[in-house]
């Protein structure tokens, strides 16, 4: 069953000239973990702002086409309606703060959705506690780093716990060891709790293990749409930008230098290193 | 040549960032810090240009304190582009951003108008020329900021997380530009958490953790050594990681680029097929 379906999704900011996305028709099926990449400016961030209906009901014009997103149509249902069924987490984390503390910032939506007290408060723990930012939980939230602030924008969102999570480069202001822990959290709710997890990221060296999903997106539009591996195959994804892995591409030079590593493109370090093991054993 | 020494720097709300920082670092080096959010990385290089001054200790740029002159002098010298680039930018277009500095230092119309044009293409933000960059894409904001910043050409680049929002190819620009200022004799410092455009770069890294340095070395050591790393929430580049796992099999640990991997791989595998 599709959580998300766009047909022919056109989209033009007001007074620009030419559509920022361009005829999308995508499908994410509930459960999946899809990752979204593409040059900067191809419109990443905008087809996220038609998912959680800040595109047509913040910025208004010309939308065009079809999209529905967890039943809903999002030119029918207001954002606040949508956002108990997709939360956003922005692709600058202070454009999503501003209350006076951490934690009351954690707590937000689950106020707005009118959750019990107790349960609130489980909640909201979990949350800065899954994203390691429970000490600074009375700080205020411009009073901290950026990467700081960025494990806020993350918490409010999974703190929701809605249906699909659309997270816009959430981990550009990370440590890498933060960046993996944050991954590796999502892909568990993603797996635990059916989640679905649409995900931008440029830095596919961190990513492309997790996704079952892979669009790739140029120029507003959808250029690749399928399975990773055999996407981050193609010569041409690396022709657009696209920073494939490095274990993925060091795959590709040795094969093209004639060692035999089997069919299966590999998207991290551990699944080459192995295929690699293999090759110095079998000679 | 940038001189801390024993700096401590405490925030009004009394969180100590810095607790006792010194290092050097010399005209002409290609340095980055790396460490875990909240390690004072930003806090750091703000006392660079004098954003930033020390609660104690010392800090010196081309011999002169940075508490006994103002920050229009210091900046002259010192280009800081901000880890979130809604912090710079205020102009109502693209061109007016870049040419703000420029004006500011005094350099003549023509030379401003080929600065403007070098650094629009340079940053691929050529038909942003007379847009507003609020109404940019968040690694375009972040290309502009940049470009604000590069086109007046200063002595020292201080780019806390270039690479935020970046894709590869913008990555690789920015990267050659960064050779090129060293072919120049510039001093560039990076704060970033990119490891693997630092695997590329190779330059000198600095890790912090909690306010402090912990380690200072060359790149190629420093992300090939995971017990350092790790201390300060780093991980290992993606070649760096394969190798440490190949080890058993006879292969140096310390590589970290693709194509060098790549050598030495093909040597391996010939010489055990001898
Ligand atoms: N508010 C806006 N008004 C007008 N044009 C916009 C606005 N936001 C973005 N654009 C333009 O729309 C295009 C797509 O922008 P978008 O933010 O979707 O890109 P992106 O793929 O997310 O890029 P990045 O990787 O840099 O974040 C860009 O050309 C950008 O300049
Ligand atoms: N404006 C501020 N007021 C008070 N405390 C602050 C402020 N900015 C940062 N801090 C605190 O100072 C410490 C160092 O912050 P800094 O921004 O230098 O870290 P950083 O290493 O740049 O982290 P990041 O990787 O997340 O950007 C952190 O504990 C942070 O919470
Ligand atoms: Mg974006
Ligand atoms: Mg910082």
């Amino acid at each position: 069953m599709a959580v998300i379906e766009t047909k022919n999704l056109t989209y033009t900011y007001p007074g620009g000239t030419k559509p920022s996305i361009n005829s999308v028709s995508i499908k994410v099926e509930k459960g999946e973990f899809v990752l979204i990449t593409g040059p900067s400016g191809c419109g990443k961030t905008t087809l996220c702002r038609c998912f959680n209906g800040l595109i047509p009901h913040f910025y208004q014009g010309e939308l065009k086409g079809e999209i529905t997103v967890a039943d809903m149509d999002t030119a029918t249902h207001e954002t606040h309606a949508m956002a108990k069924s997709v939360g956003l987490v922005f692709q600058n984390p202070e454009n999503q703060l501003f209350a006076l503390s951490i934690e009351k910032d954690v707590a937000f939506g689950l106020e707005n959705l009118g959750m019990p007290r107790e349960e609130m408060r489980e909640r909201v723990d979990w949350a800065l506690k899954l994203t390691d930012i429970y000490d600074l939980r009375e700080r205020s939230p411009h009073e901290v780093s950026g990467g700081q602030q960025q494990r806020v924008a993350i918490a409010a969102v999974l703190a929701m716990q809605p249906e699909i999570i659309v997270l816009d480069e959430p981990t550009s202001f990370l440590d890498p060891l933060s960046a993996e822990k944050i991954f590796e959290v999502i892909h568990e709710l993603n797996k635990k709790l059916g989640i679905t997890v649409v995900l931008v990221e440029h830095r596919l060296d961190l990513t492309a293990k997790y996704a079952d999903h892979i669009i790739i997106m140029d120029e507003g539009k959808v250029c690749f749409d399928g399975n990773p591996r055999e996407i981050l195959s193609t010569e041409e994804t690396r022709l657009i930008g696209v920073g494939i892995p490095k274990a993925t591409l060091l795959y590709h030079i040795l094969q093209k230098e004639g060692v035999k590593l089997g069919d299966v493109t590999p998207l991290s370090s551990e699944e080459l290193a192995k295929l690699l093991q293999e090759a110095f054993e079998t000679k | 040549m940038i001189e801390v020494e024993n700096v401590h720097f405490r925030y009004p709300n009394g969180v100590e960032a810095l607790k006792g920082v010194s290092l050097v670092i010399k005209n002409g080096e290609f340095v980055a810090i790396m460490g875990q959010n909240g390690a004072g990385k930003t806090t750091l290089v703000k006392h660079f240009n004098g954003l930033l001054k020390p609660s104690e200790g010392v800090v010196r740029v081309n011999g002169v304190e940075t508490t006994k002159t103002s920050v229009a002098a210091l900046s002259r010298n010192a280009g800081f582009v901000f880890q979130n680039p809604d912090h710079q930018l205020f102009s109502e277009t693209v061109e007016e951003e870049i040419s703000f500095a420029l004006k500011n230092f005094g350099f003549e119309a023509e030379t401003i108008e080929k600065r403007i044009t070098w650094a629009l293409n340079l940053l691929g933000l050529a038909q942003y020329r007379k847009t507003s960059p609020f109404l940019l894409s968040g690694g375009e904001r972040k290309r502009v900021a940049l470009a604000s910043v590069l086109a007046w050409n200063p002595e020292t680049l201080i780019l806390d997380e270039p690479t935020i929002g970046q894709d590869y190819q913008q990555k690789e620009k920015l990267r050659q530009f960064i050779v090129q200022m060293q072919t120049q004799g510039k001093t560039v410092v990076i704060v970033t958490h990119d490891v693997e455009f630092v695997a590329e770069c190779n330059p000198r890294v600095l890790l912090m953790k909690e306010g402090a340095v912990v380690a200072d070395g060359e790149g190629r050591e420093i992300l090939t050594d995971p017990e350092v790393l790790v201390q300060s929430s780093i991980v290992l580049p993606q070649i760096a990681q394969i190798f440490l796992k190949l080890a058993p099999l006879g292969l140096p640990k310390n590589v970290i680029d693709v194509y060098e991997a790549k050598e030495i791989v093909l040597k391996a595998l010939e010489k055990r097929r001898k």
